[in-house]
């Protein structure tokens, strides 16, 4: 368990120097939802109704993670990824990855919600509340979107096979996500505890099941 | 014939359920009037699709585990199985919306949650399309249909038993164990479940039988 531990630990910190040191890829991603929201900014000025708030920044959230996450085995090379094999435990890649995407989605998240608010209006009432939303939500799209990645990887049109994999398989996520948010936006003195122990469960299952699969996914 | 009784007892429970289905007496209810004949056949559907593809689950994780191409193959028909019930159940229970609801779709829990699983089902053929070597393909469709059932639990049973939705026995609405106050639909409903069930793994293990022969006959060549 302790190597698991460190493994996981090198392996997180090794993502964190690779994308530090080609930061195009970073940039890219922020490109995308900073031009993604202008266009919104362009079309919509200021947006009032909270549905359609709702609505539009989970719908950029979505298509950010998506790129964001896609190139996690993607674009990695078979000699590469063979390399890494050799050397740490496939369980320890899988859940750095996760990890590592995490954060990355946690990062992208709270730029995407700053320049949302900048640009297309504010209107959370409760910010607790959607703040935790946002954080379980970054973690379950990017648990859920590694192992697709992985799974698409494997196949001939890894780009498009990302697209139909994931997004079906996300919608319940995503509906429980737009419900807590929707919920944070209309300041609901209650919290709605239901909606959020199913997202943590669905958090849980969708690691675990990724640390139990993972090892039928990697070998050739 | 004695391996094969469960068959007469499909096609039994099946003619029963259409004959019985149609002509016994059912409760009058406002709205509902003759259409609750419905639960005959557009719920046993559902129960049908569960099992199958708990079926097709099953030998997925038994592919993980043996890595013999047989369970690849059961796997696959039984989802293409699934498919089939489920899309009966779709049909069926867009008919009786039409004449209870006034519309053949509306955006409900329980109704989304049913076309986004035939959606996922579906991702699952095309990313069995798109691998080429046998092994590969059969272990990384394994791993994805895992992940598929378990998402589609999420969505057909937790889901809905969480939001407000119009379909019978969700949101408060009553089921049919409501109205069925002297029993005479559940002399029919539960052959009839028995009853599509059989008949949906009797189509089943036709289909495996067929693959198995496609397969050979390919090898054959």
């Amino acid at each position: 368990m302790k190597v698991l531990f460190n493994q996981i630990k090198y392996l997180v910190a090794k993502e964190i120097k690779l994308e530090m040191r080609n930061k195009y890829a970073l940039g890219g991603i922020l490109l995308y939802v900073v031009s993604t929201i202008f266009v919104s900014y362009l079309s919509f000025k200021s947006i009032v109704t909270p549905s359609v708030w709702n609505a539009l920044f989970w719908i950029i959230l979505l298509f950010a993670s998506i790129n964001a996450i896609a190139k996690s085995f993607i674009n990695e090379t078979k000699g590469k990824l063979l390399y890494l094999y050799t050397l740490a435990n496939p369980q320890a890649v899988i859940l750095s990855k996760i990890i590592y995407n995490s954060l990355l989605l946690i990062v992208l998240s709270a730029l995407c919600l700053l320049f949302y608010s900048i640009f297309v209006g504010n209107l959370i009432q409760d910010y607790s509340l959607f703040l935790l939303t946002l954080l379980l939500g970054s973690c379950g799209f990017s648990s859920l979107l590694t192992m697709v990645s992985a799974i698409a990887s494997k196949t001939n049109n890894n780009f498009t096979l990302m697209a139909i994999l994931s997004f079906p398989i996300m919608i319940p996520l995503l509906m429980v996500l737009i419900k807590l948010s929707k919920n944070a936006i209309d300041g609901l003195e209650h919290w709605d505890v239901n909606y959020l122990l199913v997202l943590v469960f669905i958090n849980v299952i969708i690691i675990a099941l990724s640390y139990l699969l993972f090892r039928y996914l990697w070998r050739e | 014939m004695k391996k094969n009784w469960w068959k007469v007892v499909a096609a039994v429970c099946v003619l029963y359920t259409i004959i019985a289905g149609f002509l016994f007496k059912v409760p009058a209810q406002p709205i509902l009037h003759e259409t609750i004949r419905n639960l005959y056949f557009h719920v046993p559907m559902w129960f049908s699709m569960m099992t199958i593809l708990f079926v097709s689950l099953w030998h997925s994780i038994k592919y993980l585990s043996k890595s013999a191409i047989e369970s690849d193959i059961v796997a696959s028909q039984a989802a293409h199985t699934g498919m089939l019930v489920g899309f009966l159940g779709l049909v069926t229970g867009s008919i009786w919306a039409k004449y209870t609801w006034g519309a053949w779709w509306v955006a409900d829990t329980k109704l989304n949650g049913a076309a986004i699983t035939m959606l996922i089902y579906l991702a699952y053929f095309v990313l069995r399309g798109s691998i080429d070597e046998e092994q590969k393909r059969a272990r990384i469709a394994a791993v994805y249909n895992i992940f598929a059932y378990v998402m589609l639990i999420v969505f057909l049973l937790i889901l809905p038993r969480m939001n407000d939705s119009l379909h019978p026995g969700n949101g408060g609405n009553p089921g049919f164990n409501k109205y069925d106050l002297d029993s005479t639909m559940r002399m029919v409903f539960y052959p009839a479940v028995i009853g599509w069930i059989l008949l949906t793994v009797w189509i089943f293990t036709l289909r495996v039988r067929l693959e198995k022969v496609k397969q050979k006959l390919l090898y054959n060549d």
